[in-house]
């Protein structure tokens, strides 16, 4: 019996959406509106930097940025599947998204090990 | 309230029609009357040519699904004054092959129940001296649930999956494969999570939910799913580590 | 019986409805369930976003502002009001189909879902007060 890629891709799915569910909403209402429709007074641009840059918030930033994405991938090839009945094109969509969501975690990480 | 309700039903006669159509009877509206009354009284009195599926008239055999006003619902539960004024659309369960007027057939359902094993499968068998099985309340617990299923496969009808996917095994053979999986005197559960983790398995799911909605038993089969999909999931990256764990 | 009868799965004249593409807009809770998948699209914007911001941070203070200044545009805030909108039924979601796909068990009794819901909204509002307070109570420089 082959193995199917599946189970790591629904771990991957769930990690992101539980992740996406605890912390993307006020990390949303935060970066999204508070700060740039000035509610209230943003961290100093020194403050963020030096917050970017700090090793373990680097981990988080690339696990807070990628594993939502991979949760999209999966999520969005089965919503093609079943809403759009692209199921023949199996292989392209499959592509397409994983694809989107290692090229955008590559330059997260690239961007956090400050490279690119 | 009116004496009488109108029911659509679906008229199929493969001899004389290509595709189903309707035909509208008026039925007594009695206050304790159910659909499948109404379908009976159809063919006691009206019109003898209908044919369905029916058996126990109380919610315990599921041979009496069919779609009602467009839901899958068991006849003999469905009471004709909830629909009332109606016209109460009665039609073959949604995504199965109809045979004749509301007949569907259900040879594949059966042949996917089978593949998953619901039975308790025994590795090594006890001896008669050994005695019975003994079983906490908290072992049943783990799968009672999930025996309560009576097949009337209203969950096949609610689930798009289904509809869209021919291979997919289902909600129903999900759940009892799950049922008997956590029974404690069964052995068999890496064989049926093997037949779950091929094409048509368990990842066809994504957890739609209305096969819970329609079933009439609270069997609760997107659950027995999901929580599949972790034990499936668990024992794949098992399988990467060299513990034998085959 | 004289000759066994053959059963044939693909009888020919049993009819079989053919399932339109259109099929979610059919049922409610069909059309609720792709609106619940869409949301990943906002989920995966929010990631874009967020990779954006820390390039712009890494970049130069007046990347940054930029960026700042283009997220208070109206259509953007149009937009990402839909977004915070979908993350919350994202979220909401979520977090109420949790205990079906992992029930929890203690001393062999199954804790009722609605508790599990509780707990998982519970650390959410938790989780959310403490990233709320990191960043408005602790980093301003008042």
């Amino acid at each position: 019996m082959t193995r199917s890629p599946t189970p790591p891709l629904w771990l991957l799915f769930s990690a992101g959406g539980t992740l996406a569910a605890f912390l993307f909403p006020i990390h949303l209402l935060l970066f999204g509106f508070v700060f740039p429709l000035g509610w209230a007074e943003p961290p100093s641009y020194e403050q963020l930097l030096a917050l970017v840059r700090h090793p373990p918030i680097r981990l988080y930033l690339f696990g807070f940025i990628s594993l939502p994405l991979f949760h999209w991938a999966h999520r969005f090839r089965y919503t093609l599947y079943d809403g759009l009945k692209l199921k023949h094109l199996n292989m392209l969509v499959a592509v397409l998204c994983y694809g989107t969501a290692v090229v955008l975690s590559v330059v997260a990480a690239r961007t956090l090990l400050d490279v690119g | 309230m009116a004496d009488t309700i109108a029911l659509e039903v679906t008229r199929y006669r493969p001899e004389e029609e290509s595709e189903p159509t309707f035909q509208t009877y008026e039925v007594p509206l009695r206050q304790d009357w159910v659909v499948l009354d109404a379908l009976n009284h159809v063919k006691d009195h009206v019109d003898g040519t209908l044919s369905y599926r029916w058996s126990c008239r109380m919610g315990v055999c599921g041979s009496c699904g069919m779609m009602v006003n467009g839901e899958p619902k068991l006849t003999c539960a469905e009471f004709l004054t909830d629909h009332a004024p109606g016209p109460i659309r009665v039609e073959p369960l949604r995504f199965f092959p109809v045979v004749r007027d509301l007949v569907v057939d259900i040879g594949d359902f059966m042949s996917k129940l089978k593949s998953v094993k619901p039975w308790l499968v025994r590795k090594q068998e006890r001896a008669i001296a050994d005695g019975e099985f003994r079983q906490t309340p908290q072992q049943l617990d783990t799968y009672k649930q999930f025996s309560m299923c009576i097949n009337c496969m209203l969950c096949y009808s609610a689930c798009p999956v289904f509809g869209l996917e021919p291979s997919f095994v289902g909600p129903a053979a999900i759940a009892l494969a799950r049922r008997y999986s956590q029974d404690s005197r069964d052995q068999g559960s890496r064989e049926r999570l093997d037949v779950l983790s091929e094409k048509g398995g368990m990842w066809e799911c994504t957890f739609v939910g209305e096969c819970s909605e329609a079933c009439p038993k609270n069997v609760d089969p997107a659950g027995a799913i999901q929580q599949y999909k972790l034990e499936g999931t668990v024992h794949w990256f098992k399988t990467l580590l060299p513990l034998g764990d085959r | 019986m004289s000759t066994p009868v053959r059963y044939t799965l693909h009888h020919p004249r049993w009819y079989r409805r053919p399932v339109s593409v259109f099929w979610w807009l059919k049922k409610r809770a069909y059309i609720v369930f792709v609106l619940r998948e869409l949301t990943s699209v906002f989920v995966a914007l929010v990631s874009v976003l967020t990779l954006l911001q820390v390039r712009a941070i890494l970049e130069s203070p007046e990347a940054h502002a930029a960026l700042m200044a283009r997220l208070a545009s109206p259509p953007v805030t149009g937009l990402l009001l839909v977004a915070l909108a979908a993350l919350v039924f994202h979220s909401v979601s979520w977090f109420n189909l949790a205990p079906r796909a992992m029930p929890v068990r203690l001393r062999g009794r199954r804790v009722p879902d609605v508790l599990v819901s509780g707990g998982n909204f519970a650390a959410w509002l938790f989780l959310s007060a403490a990233m709320a307070f990191l960043f408005l109570g602790t980093m301003t420089t008042r």
